[in-house]
């Protein structure tokens, strides 16, 4: 694991990251930001995996939740329901 | 006492099952708990970062939903009212533990030295070519309940669960600016955590 310390273009850069990674960046503002990405490995890689955090947490919301039975069953107790659940 | 099966089937949709739970019928409170308890209890666990709280909030819920059942007007899907009270449930507990809220003459955030990357690695993975495995689901929630609160809720609100930034900003009490930066410094914040996950995955698969 490399640990870099960013110079002041990258830390401009990381201001702007956000926008540019919902595409709300202004446009000239963007191409300055591609201008530096393409000469700038760290902030390149910084993107990238932002990128994928975000990918990522989003296919969170897709995935079918799991309710532990445990925490079921205290639920339906706290409800007076416990007589629908099998022991 | 005995037990009574649930026959999910008694409300074939959810006009049936409003219409069982607006008569008290056990049954149609017992068919919601089933239906909606697993997505309350995600989204409470995901908002307070810890079981014991979220399990409270899950049971404020229902119970609050059971008792105003008669309000729901129906303006709303069923599952969007539920989810409605979790999150008012959960944040009315996050407010107790504070800083959430910003007071008026408090300096405009922004991202600050520690939100600075010091992770840099390829992750050489793509989100795309897997289906969320049980482990990494594991990895990202428990990063995600890693968040400081301030971070965690607005995160949670806008990134999981769709609210844009003017509602997560109005749920919170806070200026749509600082929901903003709050955003950004979460996802920072997030990659940070999740950078040595991935990138050792990514070793781990280049020796395998």
């Amino acid at each position: 694991m490399t640990v870099r310390h960013s110079s002041e273009n990258c830390v401009e850069v990381l201001s702007q990251l956000n926008d540019y990674v919902d595409g709300e960046l202004d446009l000239a503002l963007c191409k300055d930001l591609e201008q530096h990405l393409a000469e700038c490995d760290d902030c390149r890689v910084v993107l990238d995996t932002l990128e994928k955090t975000v990918l990522l947490v989003q296919q969170l919301h897709q995935a079918e939740p799991e309710l532990p039975k445990e925490v079921e069953s205290r639920l339906f107790a706290v409800l007076k329901l416990d007589d629908y659940l099998s022991s | 006492m005995p037990t009574v099966p649930i026959d999910l089937d008694i409300y074939p949709d959810e006009e049936a099952l409003l219409q069982g739970l607006l008569k008290g019928e056990r049954d149609a409170c017992a068919c919601m708990l089933k239906r909606y308890a697993p997505r309350v209890y995600a989204v409470a666990l995901r908002m307070m970062g810890d079981p014991d709280e979220a399990e409270e909030v899950l049971q404020e819920t229902f119970i609050s939903a059971c008792k105003h059942i008669h309000t729901f007007e129906g303006r709303s899907a069923l599952n969007t009212w539920l989810h409605r009270i979790t999150v008012n449930a959960a944040l009315m507990r996050l407010r107790k533990r504070k800083g959430l809220e910003v007071s008026l003459d408090a300096p405009v955030e922004t991202l600050d030295g520690d939100d600075i990357p010091r992770q840099i690695a390829d992750w050489a993975f793509a989100p795309d070519d897997h289906a969320l495995d049980a482990e990494i689901r594991q990895v990202l929630e428990e990063a995600i309940a890693q968040l400081p609160d301030s971070m965690r809720t607005v995160f949670v609100l806008r990134e999981i669960e769709g609210y844009n930034t003017e509602e997560t900003a109005q749920m919170l009490g806070i200026s749509v600016s600082a929901a903003k930066v709050r955003l950004h410094r979460a996802r920072l914040r997030l990659r940070e955590l999740l950078t040595p996950y991935f990138s050792e995955r990514a070793k781990r698969g280049q020796k395998s």
